[in-house]
């Protein structure tokens, strides 16, 4: 299908939209007090993710593109969530106040200083692409991705950390799209598995963890410390 | 055809394990499996020693110096496991359910550090790899203490942290091997493009896979979890996850050196390794758990591997090669010995383990001979391996790196032996007679077994063995 160079615009400045909003979920990820909450964002992230794909998959006449977002829509949105549903318990789920390492208007400043490492980063890569579209997706990709760790790593509760490694898996596969449109459907296909193994596994370790210590805080845990020893 | 078979292996064992057979039918099926597995890759090894390819699956599964070298260990590595788990975890195990689960789950574990060498695709490589943390954490996990659940939680939160750095770095690793005009994404397809390839988009992708499989190899300062999780599974785990999983995490890692067109990457490579080296070093003195002490060594060693493979040249890549192989068959010794010390006094803690030697001998001949071998005392086998790195070191003009390497290795040594001397020779505090503790025949049987190639290659490397080191080096050169 040919597109006139309308509609491409069009299509390119709804795809620079789906970037900013999908850096915005990222943000509210960092900043949101509640599992719900931070949940609904990841999902919301995803399927910023899902319409990005959509977008270049046409703009860029890939299947493969087309593909990702296929498979992204029905993991990601649907089967996370239900996974998680069904190995952690629901008063892990409804769970309102987390409990964060740091404040969180000073983690939104650190956000911050991080989207900016992450388009620094990106820059010398830029100028060796030659899509626009590289422009939007690589320089958010690489911004989300770190903060998707930072929340990772200040998050003490163990659903609201899952979700923030899972940001950054999106976040990897957000750049990716526009980087890559020819990666073969086996290793997206894999690495959709991958995530699904992921948050079962976790799901499971966090009912054990729920079940034999009785929190779910597991930034509380500590009893391999080794200077707490007397 | 080989190579599929030695995948498909484990997944059959593991297949068997799920079904309620009893306790004696899954540790017999994952033995054989084991077994049969190593033979095949033997098979393999000396087919690529001999300068042919082995080719399953053109293009996604093929095997060459670099990774027949890994698959064998990961075999041997995976036998020994095997036969020790059999008396091991018919201690351990509190029910036939708990059992087959640790063997269904140390199957999956087996198979996906199998992929890891003998799949050729980037893109794949990361899931394999993916899959031995994912199929390794419940197993970490498997005592249900509270310091176990608390170890695999941060094992997997680091795990998937690393792996989702590392992903964007392959992502861009493809992207420049599309932009440098390449045809078959391989390992090797990229070393033809390497020259083609925009130089900023390879760094890129080198940093982001290096810092996120840096977590799983366990560099410091993200080594962190390793004590942690390489403590607290059950023995024959850890002997898989330090003896070869920490490996094949770097196995990737190395796979990237020969696409580098940067100026002082040796230099970077050395820094980072040495980092490692010296900070694990003062690290060891100071455990107090003697699986730990172990698992520090582990971090030791993984920097030795990456400050040889810095000292560059055939010699250094020789040299990383031969560090290879010895830390992977002395490492899974130790942690098998350390298995043995567990059932033998029940206790982690280095300060109540005295005279070991009068309570259990084998369990204490093991421990100190472990200790010995992974030290780098000789004639063990990591001995003539540092040597050949110190000597490839002074070689090249690496003078102050290499003297800090040997000074590194010496605190080691010392902190290594210092905690296994006072367990295996201390006087017992408390009874000065106590009853000795007889060890299940095949946990004895194990560490004969393991300890005979660490003797061996001490004092002799067979020519095949050469060969397919001499070819594995030749994977790191440019």
């Amino acid at each position: 299908m040919n597109l006139n160079s309308e509609t491409v615009a069009l299509l390119g400045n709804l795809n620079a939209l789906a970037g900013g909003l999908f850096l915005l979920c990222t943000f509210g990820m960092v900043a949101t007090r509640q599992v719900q909450g931070c949940l609904r964002l990841f999902i919301a992230q995803a399927l910023f993710l899902v319409l990005s794909a959509f977008l270049l998959s046409g703009l860029l006449h890939s299947r493969h593109v087309f593909a990702v977002g296929i498979i992204n829509l029905i993991s990601k949105p649907f089967l996370v969530p239900w996974l998680l549903r069904r190995t952690v318990r629901s008063e892990v789920y409804s769970r309102r106040e987390i409990d964060q390492l740091i404040n969180i208007p000073a983690s939104l400043l650190i956000a911050l200083a991080l989207a900016i490492g992450g388009f620094f980063l990106a820059s010398p890569l830029l100028r060796v692409a030659d899509g626009p579209y590289v422009a939007v997706n690589l320089p958010i990709g690489l911004a989300c991705l770190l903060l998707g760790g930072y929340t990772a790593s200040v998050r003490r509760e163990a659903v609201p950390l899952l979700l923030g490694l899972l940001a950054m898996e999106n976040a990897a596969f957000f750049a990716g799209v526009a980087i890559v449109p020819e990666l073969p459907l086996i290793a997206e296909l894999a690495i959709a598995f991958d995530v699904l193994m992921l948050s079962f596994i976790v799901g499971l370790l966090t009912r054990t963890i729920h079940e034999h210590i009785g929190t779910t805080e597991v930034g509380a845990l500590t009893a391999l410390k080794e200077e707490t020893k007397p | 055809m080989s190579l599929i078979v030695i995948l498909v292996l484990p997944l059959a064992a593991m297949v068997i394990s799920l079904m309620p057979l009893g306790r004696r039918v899954a540790p017999a099926a994952t033995l054989l499996a084991a077994v049969a597995a190593f033979v095949l890759a033997i098979r393999a090894a000396l087919h690529v020693a001999g300068g042919n390819a082995v080719v399953a699956l053109p293009n996604w599964v093929a095997l060459d110096g670099f990774g027949a070298l890994v698959l064998l260990l990961v075999t041997l590595v995976g036998t020994t496991a095997a036969l020790f788990s059999c008396g091991y975890m018919a201690h351990h195990a509190r029910s036939e359910k708990r059992l087959r689960f640790y063997y269904v789950h140390s199957n999956l574990f087996l198979f996906a550090l199998i992929a890891v060498p003998v799949v050729v695709e980037p893109n794949i490589e990361w899931i394999a790899i993916e899959l031995t943390a994912l199929f390794s954490v419940l197993l970490v996990a498997y005592e249900n203490t509270h310091e176990s659940l608390e170890a695999a939680w941060k094992y997997i939160a680091m795990m998937f942290m690393g792996a989702a750095i590392a992903l964007l770095g392959f992502l861009i690793l493809f992207w420049a091997f599309k932009t440098g005009g390449g045809e078959t994404y391989t390992w090797d397809g990229l070393r033809a493009v390497a020259p083609n390839m925009p130089p900023v988009l390879v760094k890129t992708a080198f940093l982001l896979i290096l810092v996120g499989f840096g977590m799983k190899v366990g560099f410091v300062p993200v080594h962190t979890w390793l004590p942690d999780a390489h403590s607290q599974a059950p023995s024959p785990i850890c002997a898989m996850l330090s003896g070869v999983k920490t490996t094949v995490a770097l196995y990737v890692i190395l796979r990237l050196l020969p696409l580098l067109r940067m100026e002082h990457i040796e230099a970077w490579l050395l820094t980072i390794g040495l980092i490692s080296v010296g900070v694990a070093s003062f690290l060891l003195l100071q455990v107090r758990d003697y699986k730990r002490l172990f698992a520090y060594s582990t971090v030791e060693h993984m920097g030795i591997i990456f400050t040889a493979a810095g000292i560059g040249a055939a010699g250094g890549h020789y040299g990383a090669m031969m560090q290879i192989l010895t830390h992977s068959i002395t490492k899974s010794f130790c942690f098998l010995a350390a298995g043995a010390t567990l059932l033998a006094v029940e206790t982690r803690e280095i300060a109540s383990v005295r005279g070991l030697i009068r309570t259990s001998p084998a369990a204490g001949a093991a421990l100190l001979f472990g200790g010995l071998a992974i030290a780098g005392a000789p004639p063990f086998a990591v001995f003539l391996s540092e040597f050949s790195i110190f000597k490839a070191g002074l070689l090249q003009g690496r003078y102050l790196a290499t003297a800090l390497l040997a000074l590194f290795i010496g605190i080691a040594f010392f902190g290594v032996l210092v905690h296994i001397n006072r367990m295996v020779f201390g006087r017992p505090q408390g009874n000065p007679h106590p009853t000795k503790v007889r060890l299940p025949f095949s946990c004895v049987l194990t560490l004969i077994l393991a300890a005979i190639p660490i003797l061996v290659l001490g004092v002799y490397l067979p020519e095949p063995l050469h060969q397919l080191l001499t070819q594995a080096a030749a994977c790191l050169s440019r």
